[in-house]
């Protein structure tokens, strides 16, 4: 999860990633950061985010797109 | 002879008055309602006195705004886009050069609108719309309208900070819509799947192949460019067979693995504008699309939408790049080297383009329009000018052309062109900040701010985000100790570039 918040906090220093629930209905999170995220998780965490998984649902908070990362983990 | 881009409209309200012209997956509007309440807006317009003026247009992307566009027209004024995704900062600058009498905005917008410092009149683009057409008026104006009367001004990066107004006209997009129509094979079975903002003239192709023809555009909603599986989705709804997309927006799907999965089965022609393609990601597309066209377009705002094309025509390796062909017809490229002559076999050169599709400047600055509007050098006998574009271009083995870099400080990046410089100066605006550097890691495609001061760079980058458009934002900052000089006092550029 830190590392996951870390890349987070790059992308926006300004935002609590902690607390956050609508980051992408708020439009915290655009495309730019979208494909920045996926890069980077992808990267960090050994994995590859299907496109199926690239949704909404999955990337309106922290807590969203760490469940996302275990479970893509699990393979 | 056309003379007026609204001839368009014109043309194709008596040929498909019902049928769909613009739609954004919301609602849509047909060619005879753009015609009803563009004349609408026109004749408000003329009733309220204002001609010749920059008019702007501060309303959600949306089929209205292009009515809008059209209405301006018919008052024979020029619409200034501007969007609420645009910061503060950058609309009170484009407000202060232009010193407009009056904007347009919607019921989305209006609420923003009256806390911009501005001395004109608002109006509301649902109560315009309903005044009562004056044919009379609109004939009066358009009998006084010639060719290179101005359509718009589309606001670009400035080194200096203040973003240029380029300033186009009947005769640049009339010359530029043709031409592209032809290369795209736009036709009334044409349906355009819109991505780029209709604040840039990128925006065009859509727009006025659309009124030209009878196609039909639908506006995507910019949501969809984050989340790829509901953009094929929304393609494959309303059957869009042309786009003319950022490459940033084709990569995301097939970077995605998206193409594996769902296609966007209508899609027969794919166009894509001056900006590298990696040929990895390129041939991902081609894999899945075999039988549509794929054209690269190059070009910049100020000759007018695109002036080169590239229809792809053999297999590309990944250590490849993508040419930029030849110029559209009634456009000449001079490649010219630093004695301002023509290039010769594979020599390096700056791009320079000579046609009727050069925009007539930067609005109110004309010390800069001068800077690279000049003089033909290879024309000494009467007053030509052409667009020096700053851009590094040769010719391959095929005789076609190819770009290879800037000359300055200027970069493409998610589809915007960007002065690295224009960062700087937001950076060197900010208290306590003792200086900036940008850099641009084209690998990456990321945008690199070094920094020296007293801030954190919390502070920075929430500064930042108050006083330029998201796209120039930079995407990592590295607060540093002070930033290097060269031995002849300059940024030392070089040294930056090593420790990204």
């Amino acid at each position: 999860m830190e590392t996951l918040l870390e890349i987070l906090q790059e992308l926006h220093e300004d935002i609590d990633f902690e607390t956050h629930e609508r980051l992408v209905d708020d439009k915290v999170l655009d495309s730019f950061d979208i494909i920045t995220l996926v890069t980077e998780i992808n990267e960090e965490f050994d994995i590859a985010i299907p496109a199926e998984e690239i949704i909404p649902e999955n990337f309106n908070s922290a807590k969203a797109l760490y469940a996302m990362i275990e479970r893509l983990s699990d393979y | 002879m056309q003379i007026n881009i609204l001839e368009y409209l014109e043309n194709i309200v008596e040929l498909f008055p019902n049928k769909i012209a613009f739609g954004d997956g919301d609602h849509t509007i047909t060619f005879k309602e753009v015609y009803d309440q563009g004349r609408a807006i026109g004749t408000f317009l003329h009733n309220k006195g204002f001609y010749k003026e920059p008019i702007i247009i501060f309303m959600k992307k949306s089929p209205e705004t292009i009515v809008a566009f059209q209405g301006t027209v018919y008052g024979g004024n020029y619409y200034v886009p501007i969007d609420e995704e645009m910061p503060e900062y950058r609309i009170k600058l484009i407000l202060e050069k232009l010193n407009p009498k009056l904007i347009i905005c919607d019921n989305t917008t209006e609420e923003i609108a009256q806390t911009f410092d501005f001395q004109g009149e608002i109006f509301l683009f649902e109560k315009i719309v309903k005044t009562q057409i004056n044919e009379k008026a609109l004939e009066k104006i358009r009998s006084q309208s010639i060719d290179t009367d101005p359509i718009y001004i589309v606001f670009t990066s400035g080194s200096t900070g203040i973003p240029k107004g380029v300033i186009a006209n009947h005769r640049s997009v009339i010359d530029y819509i043709d031409n592209l129509t032809e290369i795209l094979e736009v036709d009334q079975d044409t349906i355009f799947g819109n991505q780029t903002p209709l604040y840039l003239d990128a925006s065009l192709k859509e727009i006025y192949s659309t009124l030209k023809l009878g196609a039909t555009t639908y506006i995507i909603p910019k949501s969809l460019f984050s989340f790829p599986i509901k953009l094929v989705d929304f393609l494959n709804k309303y059957k869009i067979n042309t786009i003319c997309w950022v490459v940033t927006a084709l990569t995301m799907i097939s970077a995605f693995k998206v193409l594996d999965k769902s296609i966007p089965e209508y899609l027969h022609t794919i166009a894509f504008g001056s900006e590298v393609f990696p040929i990895k990601q390129f041939n991902l597309w081609r894999k899945a699309l075999p039988n549509a066209k794929f054209i690269n377009l190059y070009g910049p705002t100020e000759t007018t939408g695109m002036c080169c094309f590239y229809r792809v025509n053999r297999d590309f390796q990944e250590e490849d790049v993508l040419p930029i062909g030849q110029p559209f017809k009634n456009t000449e490229i001079l490649l010219l080297n630093d004695e301002n002559k023509l290039c010769k076999k594979g020599e390096q050169g700056e791009i320079c383009i000579r046609g009727t599709s050069l925009t007539l400047g930067y609005y109110k600055d004309f010390e800069k329009t001068r800077e690279v509007f000049v003089q033909n050098p290879l024309n000494n006998a009467y007053p030509e000018l052409i667009y020096r574009t700053g851009d590094i271009g040769k010719y391959n083995e095929w005789g076609e052309l190819v770009f290879v870099s800037r000359k300055d400080h200027q970069v493409k990046h998610m589809g915007h062109r960007i002065e690295l410089g224009e960062i700087d100066s937001h950076v060197n605006m900010l208290k306590g900040v003792n200086g900036a550097a940008t850099l641009y890691n084209h690998e990456k495609g990321q945008i690199i701010l070094f920094y020296a001061g007293d801030i954190s760079k919390r502070e920075v980058l929430e500064g930042l985000k108050k006083s330029l458009p998201r796209h120039m934002v930079p995407n990592k900052i590295k607060k540093l100790e002070s930033i290097p000089l060269t031995s002849n006092g300059k940024i030392d550029r070089v040294y930056l570039k090593n420790i990204i």
